[in-house]
């Protein structure tokens, strides 16, 4: 597969076209908004949290189809997740993305997510996958200061 | 390979673009297994073999610190310098070379001008007059002086084609107008804007003017004593030349009741704890040792361009936009974001579905090099209602097969997101 075939799988692809959990929730409990400055792209992640689980979240806001993508898959993945769990899948996507040789059994725990592991032959384009999942993480770690990419 | 190709037409038919070509090493190179096609030169140009002999020759051997050693070498460096200035001079057909101001660039030239003249000049409630197509570059500098002087920010809108309100602009100007600052050409949407017209309304009523030139000077001849404008500011890396050199031409009268805004070497004529006399011009605006070997390669590439010839590079280039225009309109899904009648160089897309970023690294791995985003104009997406655009930007180097690989590149941005 050439590597921008392995940067647009298909899964990808459907979830920027039908982004899951693309809406406001009615009654979070944090929220956090995320920006890339370099190109404008914005999101906003909100989280309800009951007894240290993530009961619900959802995503809005505008960018490229890999951080939209991201934001779709990152949300399906954390739902109904302990909040801790959902730290670690942040500190795994990251290596995952950034390292050159992040070590097979993280992509593994990543499971779907795995599908973003093309985004590291694109560096300019990393920053893109990550935008949501630094924007969860600030968002459960309740500093509530908004997350930018530089 | 079609895209080294320059297809002869009547109107680019004298224009030998494999020639150019031949000057620019760095286009000879493949990105991906691909032909670069470089498409990103409103960001930046691509240097001579003139301008890279030019810095050579300068370090290899001239290099001293200029107006200071008696020795022969600074005499040497000294006078590169200063006829690196004279180019520039004649380049703009500025009556004088002290009317011409070294500086890092057009983002310095602005600010200068801000610092310097609008520090001196505004008071609270005194107004700038810039335009909806500014670059932040000419919109944050007068920003500073709401903080400061209390001065009021007046932005004359633009239509649906990217095209400036004249009307609105004539009815803005007014007791209070201490200056008008305004792009020659617009680098996210390529509208070449009525200049000439601008300045003789603001002239009418006193009001000095400043033109951001950065977009215009590697692609038409540019007169300031024609175009009758106070200020022109230009990037040398936009031209042609090395990053890090710019200049302003200002005109003598406002230089020379301008307050200096950086104090240090070379711009004194005495020092003493007491009292400092400010040199002469333009050296009271050029504190500390400047960017010499930049100067030096800033007029290497002028001279390259003149020796190529404005006239004709702007007859070339037309060609190459309308031809560009016609085949990306010809693209479904494709819409064209700055439709000017008088436009130069820029081709800001967007691509339906798709957004900017990844059109972007879709045609990178084409080969194709253009710039995604908001490309320092956020006030002119924001009046189009979108985040981003996908701009192809032109230069004299560039041919109509690269167009072409760029319109073939489109369609596999469309095979990939279907």
């Amino acid at each position: 597969m050439s590597e921008l075939a392995e940067l647009y799988q298909e899964v990808i692809l459907d979830h920027n076209r039908k982004p899951r959990n693309f809406r406001s929730l009615t009654h979070p409990t944090r929220t956090a908004e995320g920006h890339n400055p370099l190109c404008g792209d914005h999101v906003t992640v909100q989280v309800e949290v009951g007894d240290g689980v993530i009961r619900d979240i959802a995503f809005q806001g505008s960018g490229c189809a890999i951080s939209k993508a991201a934001a779709s898959m990152m949300t399906t993945a954390l739902k109904g997740k302990p909040v801790q769990e959902a730290e670690e899948a942040f500190h795994r996507f990251h290596r995952m993305v950034t390292e050159a040789a992040a070590p097979e059994e993280i992509e593994a725990a990543l499971g779907k997510l795995a599908v973003f592991a093309g985004v590291r032959e694109f560096p300019a384009r990393v920053k893109c996958a990550t935008l949501p999942w630094h924007t969860v993480h600030a968002a459960l770690s309740g500093d509530g200061a908004p997350v930018t990419t530089e | 390979m079609t895209r080294e190709r320059a297809t002869p037409g009547a109107v680019d038919a004298p224009f030998d673009v494999d020639r150019i070509r031949k000057d620019f090493p760095i286009l000879h190179q493949e990105m991906h297994g691909k032909p670069l096609v470089y498409l990103d030169n409103a960001a930046t140009t691509q240097k001579p073999q003139a301008v890279l002999d030019a810095l050579i020759a300068y370090y290899t051997a001239d290099n001293a610190n200029v107006h200071r050693g008696v020795h022969q070498l600074s005499e040497r460096a000294t006078e590169a310098y200063e006829g690196a200035r004279g180019r520039i001079q004649r380049f703009l057909n500025a009556a004088e070379a002290r009317e011409i101001v070294f500086v890092r660039g057009t983002t310095e030239a602005i600010n200068l001008v801000a610092q310097s003249y609008g520090r001196q000049s505004t008071g609270s409630g005194d107004e700038i007059v810039i335009t909806a197509l500014e670059h932040h570059s000419n919109i944050v500098p007068w920003q500073f002086l709401r903080e400061t002087n209390g001065a009021v920010l007046r932005v004359v809108p633009m239509d649906d084609a990217g095209e400036i309100d004249l009307g609105a602009y004539e009815a803005m100007l007014g007791p209070r107008t201490k200056i008008v600052a305004i792009a020659h050409v617009s680098n996210a949407l390529g509208t070449i804007v009525p200049v000439e017209e601008m300045i003789a309304s603001a002239h009418r009523r006193g009001i000095p003017v400043l033109i951001d030139g950065a977009q215009a000077v590697a692609h038409m001849p540019v007169d300031v004593r024609r175009l009758d404008c106070d200020f022109y500011a230009l990037s040398g890396h936009k031209v042609f030349g090395p990053t890090g050199i710019g200049a302003l031409y200002g005109r003598a009268e406002w230089l020379e009741r301008m307050p200096p805004v950086q104090g240090g070497g070379d711009m004194i004529k005495s020092v003493s704890f007491e009292k400092t006399t400010y040199n002469d011009l333009p050296y009271k605006f050029e504190a500390g040792t400047p960017d010499i070997a930049g100067a030096i390669g800033l007029g290497a590439a002028l001279d390259y361009l003149s020796g190529v010839g404005l006239d004709r590079v702007q007859t070339y280039e037309h060609g190459l936009l309308e031809y560009g225009t016609e085949a990306l309109s010809r693209v479904a899904g494709v819409r064209l974001v700055g439709t000017a009648r008088r436009k130069a160089s820029v081709l800001s897309f967007l691509v339906d579905g798709v957004h900017a970023h990844d059109v972007g690294t879709i045609l990178d791995r084409e080969g194709i090099a253009v710039r995604t985003g908001h490309h320092c104009a956020m006030p002119v997406m924001t009046r189009f209602g979108i985040a981003a655009t996908t701009r192809a930007s032109l230069a004299l180097y560039n041919t109509r097969g690269e167009l072409d690989a760029l319109v073939e590149a489109l369609g596999r941005v469309k095979e990939i997101f279907g």
